[in-house]
């Protein structure tokens, strides 16, 4: 039974988690390789670490977290956030990563898609798309979606595919951080045209939309990405997947 | 000492970080004296079988394989460059186990690469002692092993393949046992240590 992946989504800046989570009782509430291991343990299928620092020293304090995290944590993890050349790839994948995500830069040189896959594989490389639904047309927008581009989701999305992306993970910019469901529509969409894996991410707010949005006649995406509902602990993954399991959702129950 | 084959094929990081977690000794090596020394020997791998074999091949390493004594773990790719044919860079292989390697047909259902976590049945090797039936594996693949006597453990992703091959001292598995979680920790330990 190959199942659908439960992804709690960690942002970092200089090295720290960005926002504490008091309920995990941890010793340091922004340690980001304490919590980890914690949603690790409560079985999280993988890990998504975004560097949100704007320094190049924070950037370097993030590599130096990838290797603690690769040396403690033993389910895969992607990590991204101002990806833009081959060499920072490779820093990040010598530190342990087992995925990259890049977004903006795929955007300004579509081509880094096709050279980052070619020497690393396409299983390494994951593009993140933020979307808007603008005028009828869900239009591309990067910088965490402060800038609109004059690419249509759909097509965009169909052309990293043919570049070599391994796998898409998208996120609707009208739906993150409402907690009012996942854009079901979008990713039952791509999630047909594409024959890579689609990540969605953007507006969990309760059970029902993860279900929603993984099931094969709504969303029907590979995987559910999610953040404050999970490091507020308003959903525990332990319970998120025994209500997937019994709505008929295929999930990792055994760790 | 396990001696983990370095062909500058992926992520070594991974398999070393695993072993460092089960506190076992290992070194790091693409030198045929080097890998004499130790009695395990691990063949990890990410990225395409004919690239694979021609690192493989430069470093003089096809023949060492092939005649090694003692346990054997391929990995992944590993599992598939010890099949005697991939499809994929219509590549020729090491040929310890007789399977063929082909494409994973996708589909609306299927994507391919298969990237996730699969159940895994008819376990059938010491590596599995203590793992359940239809356990949950990591996996990330494009290609896949048929399904022969060489089989000792079963997946399905839209097709049937081999999640692990047995031939004597050699073990291939497709899964990926050092992003397996407690699970795979379990299958590595085993390797590490049981009478195989």
């Amino acid at each position: 039974m190959h199942a659908k992946r439960i992804i709690p989504c960690l942002d970092i800046k200089d090295g720290q988690t960005v926002k504490g989570i008091n309920f995990l009782q941890l010793k340091n509430v922004g340690d980001p390789v304490e919590m980890a291991e914690f949603y690790s343990n409560e079985g999280a299928d993988e890990l998504v670490f975004l560097d949100i620092s704007a320094t190049l020293e924070g950037r370097k304090t993030f590599a130096g977290l990838v290797e603690k995290i690769a040396e403690r944590i033993n389910i895969p993890f992607t990590v991204g956030g101002g990806i833009s050349s081959l060499d920072d790839a490779e820093t990040l994948l010598k530190a342990g990563a087992d995925k990259i995500s890049i977004n903006s830069a795929a955007v300004a040189d579509p081509s880094l898609i096709k050279r980052l896959g070619e020497r690393f594989g396409s299983q390494f490389v994951v593009v993140a798309i933020d979307a808007k639904y603008i005028n009828g047309t869900w239009t591309v927008t990067t910088h965490g979606g402060s800038r609109n581009t004059n690419r249509e989701l759909f097509s965009w999305a169909a052309e990293t595919e043919r570049l070599g992306a391994g796998e898409i993970l998208f996120t609707s910019m009208d739906h993150d951080g409402t907690e009012g469901g996942y854009a079901c529509d979008v990713y039952k969409k791509l999630s047909g045209i594409l024959s890579i894996p689609v990540i969605a991410s953007g507006g969990a707010g309760k059970i029902s939309d993860i279900a929603d949005v993984l099931s094969r006649n709504k969303g029907n995406a590979d995987a559910a990405l999610a953040a404050s509902i999970f490091h507020y602990g308003k959903i525990r993954i332990p319970h998120l997947k025994r209500e997937l399991g019994k709505a008929g959702i295929p999930v990792r129950t055994t760790l | 000492m396990t001696g983990i084959v370095d062909y500058k094929a992926g992520n070594l990081k991974s398999v070393q970080n695993a072993l460092k977690r089960l506190n076992a000794d290992f070194i790091t090596s693409n030198k045929a004296c080097e890998l004499a020394k130790c009695n395990r020997i691990i063949i990890p791998g990410v990225g395409g079988a004919g690239w694979a074999m021609e690192n493989l091949k430069k470093n003089n390493l096809v023949e060492v394989i092939r005649n090694l004594k003692c346990p054997v773990l391929g990995i992944c790719l590993g599992l598939q460059i010890l099949c005697s044919y991939s499809e994929e860079d219509d590549t020729e292989g090491i040929g310890i186990f007789p399977n063929m390697v082909s494409r994973i047909p996708s589909s609306e259902e299927i994507k391919v690469p298969d990237t996730g976590w699969n159940t895994v049945y008819d376990l059938n090797t010491p590596l599995f002692d203590g793992i359940e039936e239809n356990s949950f594996f990591y996996f990330v693949h494009s290609y896949s092993a048929e399904i022969n006597g060489y089989t000792c453990a079963k997946t399905d992703y839209g097709i049937k393949f081999s999640a692990a091959l047995k031939e004597d001292n050699f073990t291939g598995c497709q899964f990926h046992p050092e992003k397996s979680g407690r699970i795979g920790q379990k299958f590595l330990q085993n390797f590490l240590t049981k009478e195989i």
